[in-house]
This record gives structure tokens, C-alpha cells and sequence, in this order.
């Protein structure tokens, strides 16, 4: 294995809107795959993403119900990589912007979430090898 | 640690923020002990221009009492010591001269701007 990076991840876009979250999801994948330590700091929409009350809904154009469709959810993606991280022995850190969180009503995050503020995202850039933004267009 | 701050997508949700959460990040960051540049790009410039007043707005009985002022929120980096560039290609395509954005900003050639990215430990584009 490569040696072992930590990268930080700023995000800005909502789930279900753009592509450029699922390019997050697909790029933190790959990082913890490769035994990577990865943060996040989840600006304004991105918030959620980790959105503990997300639910999966059926897709009557595919004729199929929910557990058949088998539904995308952000926030079980969020959690699988954060177990495939611990079982790896390497680090998962999501922090949502506290602000970001309250001017939404988005205060239910999945287990593992922090809240934080712009502090934690200079501090986890400052000790990471590279910091990647992945603004809203 | 230095780090560009790179802003480019213009106006995005500056009403409902009532600022650029990008300049507003920056100087919390900045306050926070951290090394910022800010380079302005595109339509952000329009960030910095003075004459612009978005105020008076309302819904209904619902007046919006603090409109965003991106010019003052710019012009409170730099007095925080942060280095506010902006690309002067981009400013003269959109017909705006140093004299209609506030004070202290500067100017950067768009063949500079790899140079200013190389200057920096890390690169932010938002």
C-alpha cells in the first residue's frame, strides 16, 4: 500500500441535486480504500448529506418499491465508509458547519458526525497533505 | 500555511446569507489564525464593486433589514490584512475600472495567476 495520506474534503453541494456530491462520495471511497485518513467539512447544503432522516422511497417508474429499488442514500454511504475507515484503522472525520446545520433545521446527523465551525476546517486542512474544494457552480 | 482562496461562482445565495459565504469563511478562517489570499475570478468580481445596493427588499409585511454588502464584507479583509486580488482580464470584460471596486484590491493578470497559485501551500477553488 502507498503511504498513508490525510486529505481534507470541503463541500458545498445538497444531496440530489449535482453530480459533484457523488464525486465527493466516489473520491472519499477511494481514499479510505487506500488506506487513506480523510476529512470532511460539510459547508452550507452539503449539511445533508449525513441527514439522519433521510428515507428511501419506492419508484413506481421502475415498478419497483423501495426495498427493491434499493434507494441511494447519502447518509448510509456516509456510514459504510465510516466502518470500512475503523475496520481499516484509519480516520473518518465529518464535521458540519453548526450554522450551516441551524439555518436548515438539519440537526440530525448520523452517529459519527461532529458539529464544528470554519475553525475545524482550517485545523484539518492545516495538518492534511492537501485540501480538495468541491465548491457549488 | 498559506492558502488562495479562489472565488468564483458569484451571488450564491448571498440574500438568503446575507453575504458571500466564501469572504465570510475567509474571515472567520483569518481570525482564527489562518494565512489567507483571496482571488477573485469571473462575475465574483462584481463582489467588490461599490455601487451596488441590494437593500429594500420584502415579502409581504417581511422587510430585509440587513442586505448583503459584499463591497464592505471585501473591503473588511483587506483591513484584516487579507491580500484581495482580482483577475483584470475578467474585470475589463465586464467593463468595471479599479475606480468602481473599493479600495486596497489587487490587480493580476491572468498569466499571474499560476505564479499566485504557486505561492500558496494550498489552492481552494470555490
Amino acid at each position: 500500500m502507498s503511504e498513508t495520506k490525510t486529505l481534507t474534503f470541503a463541500v458545498m453541494d445538497p444531496p440530489y441535486e449535482t453530480a459533484r456530491s457523488t464525486t465527493l462520495l466516489r473520491l472519499l471511497d477511494i481514499a479510505v480504500r487506500r488506506g487513506h485518513n480523510v476529512n470532511v467539512f460539510a459547508y452550507e447544503g452539503a449539511v445533508y448529506l449525513p441527514f439522519a432522516l433521510q428515507k428511501p422511497h419506492p419508484n413506481p417508474a421502475h415498478g419497483r418499491n423501495a426495498i427493491e429499488e434499493g434507494h441511494l442514500l447519502p447518509k448510509d454511504l456516509i456510514a459504510a465508509m465510516m466502518a470500512a475507515a475503523e475496520n481499516a484503522g484509519t480516520k473518518f472525520d465529518w464535521v458540519n458547519c453548526g450554522m450551516c446545520v441551524d439555518e436548515r433545521g438539519a440537526d440530525q446527523a448520523i452517529a459519527g458526525v461532529r458539529r464544528g465551525s470554519p475553525a475545524d476546517l482550517l485545523k484539518m486542512a492545516q495538518e492534511s497533505d492537501n485540501t480538495l474544494v468541491i465548491g457549488t457552480r | 500555511m498559506k492558502i488562495l482562496n479562489i472565488i468564483e461562482a458569484a451571488y450564491r445565495g448571498t440574500i438568503e446569507e446575507q453575504d458571500d459565504t466564501i469572504l465570510w469563511l475567509t474571515n472567520i478562517m483569518q481570525s482564527g489564525g489562518g494565512d489567507f489570499t483571496v482571488l477573485l475570478r469571473g462575475n465574483a468580481i462584481n463582489h467588490c464593486v461599490t455601487a451596488q445596493d441590494c437593500s429594500g427588499l420584502s415579502f409581504g409585511d417581511w422587510q430585509q433589514m440587513q442586505p448583503p454588502r459584499l463591497a464592505d464584507d471585501t473591503a473588511a479583509l483587506i483591513a484584516k490584512g487579507v491580500e484581495v486580488c482580482y483577475v483584470v482580464e475578467d474585470a475589463a470584460e465586464r467593463g468595471l475600472q479599479p475606480g468602481d471596486m473599493v479600495p486596497g484590491l489587487k490587480a493580476v493578470s491572468r498569466n499571474a495567476i499560476a505564479g499566485l497559485c504557486d505561492a500558496h501551500d494550498q489552492v481552494w477553488h470555490w
